[in-house]
């Protein structure tokens, strides 16, 4: 008697606090009932599917970040040549990992040797060749770790950009090698989306050698048509006023005065014009850099540049030292996304969709709806069939399966995973072999009492004897639903989660709770029967 | 009360006619899936699906005509109702997507839009941004061709790892002929499944490819149950012969077999009949699942044991049968 009092205390706490944690907050959500601020927050998970909203995979093309450093070593292998005056014909980029330097002649191959081993030998590994080329190819365990910080970078980046945004519960993950998923629940604007994180965003401010002008060709003029090496043609748009129409060109410096790393904040404020425009601020170095272009280059023009395109380039009128604006004719929105992008800093590299997926405020209501029809109608045609085929102790059953619900929906809430559409399917699928359990307890109950046995040893054996055949029959569930874990994303693990607490819990209302169930009946009954 | 009184089926003799049977079914499924190729979801092989929610009652063939005027591959592009009836949701889905290295991964999804636009079904004014709105597009999927290709691979290792891991707990806690027994009719539902999945022209989903590894935990539950069976009969009914064992203890379990797929196949008809459009091909290949499954632990898993005891032990243990008219009953008192 006393242990049967404890057993019911046990089930009654269990499941008080699981209705608690997993039901009463979806009711107190639903009907404005109170709940204390941290209960209400254990509200189950909804996945996106549900909720509704955005998801990406993107990959970041880490070759990007590879070809910047390429490029930059090659470009300080030409300088420390030129500057100690070891001839070449040329020095070419041949892909994100690799250039070759040509045409040195026999005698002076110990100065490039010297040259490159200053600037190269950390990063990269030479080769000699025919002719005096040699070839330069990024070491793969360099190549590899910078892989790896430009993905990790991508992700703060993209990471800082979303909360930015002020989206609720985001997932930013990195999936495999330089793939990330991210999920905006309750986000319908996928390409807004889409722009604030892909973009790459970096802001650059360089001297204007030349331009506006309509050609390319009228810039290099001056030049014999020979673009320097220091210099580089940049286009954007003619601005407001101008004669010229559509695309402009400016000859600008290759090296940035001032670029994005130098920025402390930027946020909208509008331009004298009164048009939406974005004002930034620099930190101390940056400033002292800033002040320094500015004051040496009164009178020329300085090229704000965004992404390799020149957003405006108006004239310098006195040393500026900390402050600025772009101003390029944004909407009200653009000026408020750049800042937003400005202030969470560059992409490391450029992205590529690979996957996008955009479920409307319309489906997820929807498929809510389709679940809890589908998940009523499954319980109630089990309860009749089992309080048809079972009689009184099918209540038991009942009793059982509808335990195992709540405490696994309270579970789910409380671990906080979440629930998807294939979840709910889970869910269904728990109740109908969650009675299979108690199906084979009664039936070996039946075969014990029709072996003669008293019933209350025909009870006890039937809990018995099944006990070994649920545990192997549930550890084979599991072993399956553990792979599908491992095999799936997003909603299908959702559905592998569901279905594996679901048949632990199960083990625990089948047998603990329905054979306490059992006991309490046949407890201070003389002759027992059963209805079975 | 009973389904079934005291059976004593000789299920062991019709061991050969029930693999017959299967196997005719699975080779019919593996010819079909490689004349007419096994369709695949947009989250395999890549491709747009774009769910529209019209103001109005637009019938499907209005919005075939507009896609395949409209849109590059729109020929063969998969037009169907979606969602309850008075929604006027339309579901298309079309194989190709825009490319994923030029970043224009919604130029198809962009193309359906301006064609349905262009053929007077809108005007279609981008996401629906409520629940209430209509003339909106109420969801879309987009999956670059690169993305897809592995899914079908990992799908396959998780079935195989899963069928190994089963195999050796099941080596484990009975013995190596239970758990090839085992094995071979999970398998067997599996291909079962996806012959039945080919001829009803379901497509292969990530939701598909989860309820078929459902299936694999689930089909073995009624054989683990049944051996669990033969076991203990084994312990009681030593001078018997395996074969008879076997039949007898299928013959016992019998009821529990039914009530236990009957219940679980409850709950996925629920499913299948109100569960919405996503998860009516899971529920569908559940269905099959349950009812292979519970044929197979029946008629396949018992069988194989019978059989592979007999190529081990030829003499001892004959393939042949106790006379059909033992009464199962006999054996009903355990030794225990």
């Amino acid at each position: 008697m006393q242990n049967l009092r404890w057993k019911i205390t046990l089930i009654l706490v269990v499941l008080f606090v699981f209705f608690g944690l997993g039901i009463y907050p979806i009711l107190a959500d639903r009907y404005h009932l109170p709940a204390p601020e941290w209960l209400a927050a254990k509200q189950l998970k909804l996945g996106l599917d549900l909720k509704g909203g955005v998801q990406l995979t993107m990959r970041v093309n880490t070759d990007d970040a590879l070809r910047l450093t390429t490029t930059n070593t090659s470009e300080q292998l030409r300088e420390s040549l030129k500057n100690g005056n070891v001839p070449f014909t040329n020095i070419i980029v041949d892909s994100a990992t690799a250039f070759h330097v040509e045409g040195v002649p026999g005698d002076r191959t110990a100065e490039l040797r010297n040259a490159a081993d200053e600037i190269t030998s950390t990063n990269y590994d030479r080769n000699p060749g025919a002719g005096g080329r040699f070839d330069f190819t990024m070491k793969p365990t360099i190549a590899r770790d910078l892989r790896e910080q430009t993905v990790e970078q991508a992700l703060q980046t993209i990471d800082r950009r979303v909360n930015a945004l002020g989206v609720t519960e985001p997932t930013i993950a990195r999936q495999k090698n330089d793939e990330i998923l991210v999920q905006l629940p309750g986000v319908a604007d996928v390409a807004r989306a889409k722009e604030i994180m892909g973009s790459p965003s970096l802001l650059e401010l360089k001297l204007v050698e030349a331009g506006p002008m309509s050609s390319k060709e009228d810039l290099l003029k001056p030049y014999n048509g020979q673009l320097p090496n220091d210099l580089e043609v940049l286009s954007g748009a003619a601005e407001r006023g101008s004669p010229d129409a559509g695309t402009v060109y400016y000859l600008v410096k290759k090296v940035a005065a001032v670029s994005g790393q130098d920025l402390r904040t930027a946020r909208e404020a509008p331009d004298e014009n009164n048009q939406p425009a974005v004002h930034f601020s620099l930190k101390p170095e940056g400033a002292r850099k800033f002040g320094k272009v500015t004051g040496d280059n009164i009178g020329r023009s300085l090229a704000i540049i965004l992404d390799d395109r020149v957003q405006s380039a108006p004239r310098i009128d006195g040393r500026i030292t900390d402050e600025g604006r772009i101003s390029g004719g944004f909407t009200l929105q653009e000026a408020n996304d750049l800042s937003l992008k400005l202030r969470s800093g560059a992409l490391p590299a450029s992205l590529t969709y690979l996957q996008e997926q955009v479920v409307g405020p319309t489906l997820g209501a929807d498929s809510i709806r389709s679940g809890v029809i589908a998940s009523g109608t499954g319980l109630i045609l089990i309860l009749l069939f089992m309080l048809w085929y079972y009689k009184l102790s099918g209540v038991n059953a009942v009793v059982a399966l509808l335990f195992n619900l709540i405490i696994l929906l309270g579970l789910m809430a409380y671990i906080g995973a979440t629930m998807t559409l294939p979840g709910i399917a889970g869910f269904v699928l728990t109740m109908g072999v969650g009675v299979d359990s108690n199906v084979l307890i009664f039936e070996r109950i039946k075969e014990e009492l029709a072996a003669q046995r008293g019933v209350r040893a025909s009870i006890n054996a039937g809990f018995d004897r099944v006990f070994w055949t649920l545990f192997d029959t549930h550890i084979a569930s599991l072993i399956a639903a553990g792979f599908l874990f491992q095999f799936g994303t997003g909603p299908i693990r959702g559905f592998a989660t569901t279905l594996s607490i679901g048949l632990i819990v199960n083990l625990f209302t089948s047998i603990f709770v329905s054979h306490t169930i059992f006991d309490m009946e046949m407890a201070g009954r003389k002759v027992p029967a059963l209805s079975i | 009360m009973h389904i079934f009184k005291n059976p004593h089926y000789d299920f062991v003799r019709w061991r050969w006619y029930a693999i017959a049977v299967s196997w005719v079914i699975i080779i019919a499924g593996l010819v079909f899936i490689n004349t007419k190729g096994m369709p695949k979801g947009v989250e395999f092989e890549g491709g747009t699906t774009v769910i529209v929610k019209f103001q109005n009652p637009t019938h499907i063939d209005t919005v075939r005509t507009a896609l395949e005027t409209g849109v590059a591959d729109g020929t063969n592009a998969i037009v169907q109702s979606y969602g309850a009836a008075g929604q006027n949701e339309v579901m298309m889905r079309l194989r190709t997507s825009g490319s994923e290295s030029a970043n224009s991964l919604t130029s198809t999804a962009d193309q359906v839009v301006a064609a349905l636009n262009k053929a007077g079904l809108g005007p279609i004014a981008g996401q629906c941004p409520n629940q209430t709105a209509t003339n909106c597009v109420a969801g879309t999927e987009i999956v670059g061709p690169t993305v897809g290709a592995d899914l079908t691979r990992r799908g396959t290792l998780a079935t195989v790892f899963a069928l190994a891991g089963i195999l050796v707990y099941v080596a484990l806690r009975f013995q190596l002929s239970f758990a090839v027994g085992a094995v071979v009719a999970t398998l067997h539902d599996l291909l079962i499944t996806l012959a039945f999945l080919a001829f009803f022209n379901y497509e292969l989903s990530l939701n598909v490819i989860a309820a078929i590894l459902t299936i694999t935990g689930y089909s073995m539950n009624d054989t683990i149950v049944i051996f669990d069976r033969v076991r203990e009969n084994m312990r009681s009914m030593r001078r018997d012969n395996l074969a008879h064992i076997v039949n007898t203890s299928v013959n016992q379990m019998l009821d529990r077999t039914l009530i236990t797929g009957g219940t679980t196949m409850l709950s996925v008809i629920a499913l299948y009949l109100f569960g919405g459009e996503v998860l009516k091909a899971f529920a569908f290949t559940m269905i099959v699942g349950i009812i292979t499954g519970t044929y197979s632990s029946v008629f396949i898993a018992a069988a194989i044991v019978v059989i592979w005891q007999g190529f081990r032990k030829p003499k001892t243990a004959p393939a042949a049968v106790a006379p059909a008219s033992t009464p199962a009953r006999k054996s009903r008192r355990r030794a225990s």
